[in-house]
């Protein structure tokens, strides 16, 4: 039971996104449409799983002076890896997602989660805490891609879906979903709706105006 | 060259239009003073690292790039990402400690940002997005130095308004990082409107 809770807790109650704000560096820019997203999901999945579960394996040899690096390389190597078999394998999604398979390398959830989880923790727990953060992270990146495919061009994962009206339909496709901002609204919106079902996620301000609230201190 | 370094300043924002560096955006700009050293650094660092990975890029990893030495089909392309993160961690401690050495007073002020800009996907990205668009030495350095004004100019904008941000009265969830995207959100579609600037 314990085992599961690294699993599940990550997905809402502790999301990498949307509370620790971790790891959204690279990731909105691969949402314009849901493909994308899901293949750099499924990029940071195996990266995030392997890592933390090699990490975890030789923590005990890993002298804590070069530990960083040592991880950098861990994480780099199996990038490079997902990078080539994208190349090789799905040609066209690797050049859509640009460099942005690269740049997990970078991703602070990947080097977050090896220094402050799999670095202290079992093989097996690391594993499964490696994947739920990477599915938390798959969340987000599949509802924002959800929203911006839909309305930003009417189709889902390539399949129209709501007609347009170039095609004879009704839906007029939201440009604005298409382009970068409507990925920070987006996730904006999204945190409210969090912390409005979680209200203990709440930030509270470093400083509080007099008279603003009753009951609020000087 | 003049159009990339607009470019990289205003349309092609690496913050605002490719999502690089968020977290750090998000993370370090509850202050001005905080945003506009580290603004700095990522200059900097931006203006060495980038021009740097393209001499190696050039001479060393892309395909037939060691015809030089008399290995011309060799492409170690792939050995990309490994080898900038390698020269960009080792630019950063070299920058350290110069800037211990010889201007003490800067080194306080940026020290505590140094580090950190190691892991800033912004700096990686920037070499990566070089490598991608072709670029040569001449347009490497202008990218490099664009790219990272660009970047200090979004993280010092956005920590101003949100310096004023916090004396603001908004619904309980959205405050911290919820208005924080928002607001970032309404900075990039401003900087959309830059978009034409450059053809």
């Amino acid at each position: 039971m314990r085992l599961s809770r690294h699993l599940t807790d990550p997905l809402i109650r502790s999301n990498p996104v949307t509370l620790q704000i971790l790891g959204i560096c690279s990731a909105l820019a691969v949402t314009t449409s849901l493909v994308t997203a899901l293949t750099m999901c499924a990029a940071l999945i195996f990266v995030l799983c392997v890592a933390s579960g090699l990490i975890s394996a030789i923590r005990r040899h890993i002298p804590q002076s070069i530990r960083l690096i040592l991880q950098i390389t861990i994480i780099a190597t199996l990038v490079i890896v997902i990078d080539e078999v994208l190349r090789a394998y799905a040609y066209e999604i690797s050049q859509r997602l640009s460099i942005f398979v690269g740049l997990i390398v970078t991703n602070c959830i990947v080097l977050g989660r090896a220094e402050s989880f799999a670095m202290h923790h079992p093989v097996w727990p690391s594993v499964l805490d490696g994947l739920g953060n990477a599915l938390g992270y798959s969340l987000v990146l599949v509802v924002v891609a959800t929203i911006r495919e839909l309305l930003g061009s009417g189709t889902l994962l390539g399949l129209p879906l709501l007609p347009t009206t170039t095609e004879g339909g009704w839906f007029v496709p939201l440009r604005l979903m298409q382009l970068a901002p409507s990925a920070f609204f987006i996730i904006g919106l999204m945190i409210w709706a969090i912390r409005a079902a979680r209200p203990e996620q709440v930030e509270h301000p470093d400083h509080r105006l007099v008279g603003h609230e009753t009951g609020a201190g000087p | 060259m003049t159009e990339i370094l607009i470019a990289a300043i205003f349309t092609d924002n690496l913050a605002l239009s490719f999502f690089l560096g968020i977290c750090t955006f998000l993370a370090v700009s509850q202050r001005l003073s905080t945003a506009l050293g580290l603004g700095l650094s990522v200059i900097v660092v931006q203006s060495i690292t980038v021009p740097v990975n393209a001499l190696i890029h050039q001479y060393l990893l892309a395909p037939g790039a060691l015809g030089w030495a008399g290995l011309p089909q060799v492409d170690l392309g792939f050995l990309r990402i490994i080898v900038f993160i390698g020269v960009i961690a080792a630019m950063v401690q070299l920058l350290e400690l110069l800037l211990d050495r010889f201007v003490p007073a800067l080194h306080r002020a940026l020290g505590v940002f140094l580090p950190l800009i190691t892991v800033n996907c912004a700096i990686l990205g920037g070499s990566l997005f070089m490598v991608e668009r072709r670029y040569d030495l001449v347009k490497a350095i202008a990218w490099g130095v664009g790219s990272g004004a660009g970047w200090a100019l979004a993280i010092v904008t956005f920590a101003a308004i949100r310096e004023r941000l916090r004396y603001s009265d908004m619904p309980q969830g959205l405050q911290g990082l919820g208005s924080a995207f928002i607001v970032t959100g309404l900075m990039s579609l401003g900087f959309a409107g830059f978009g034409g600037l450059v053809r």
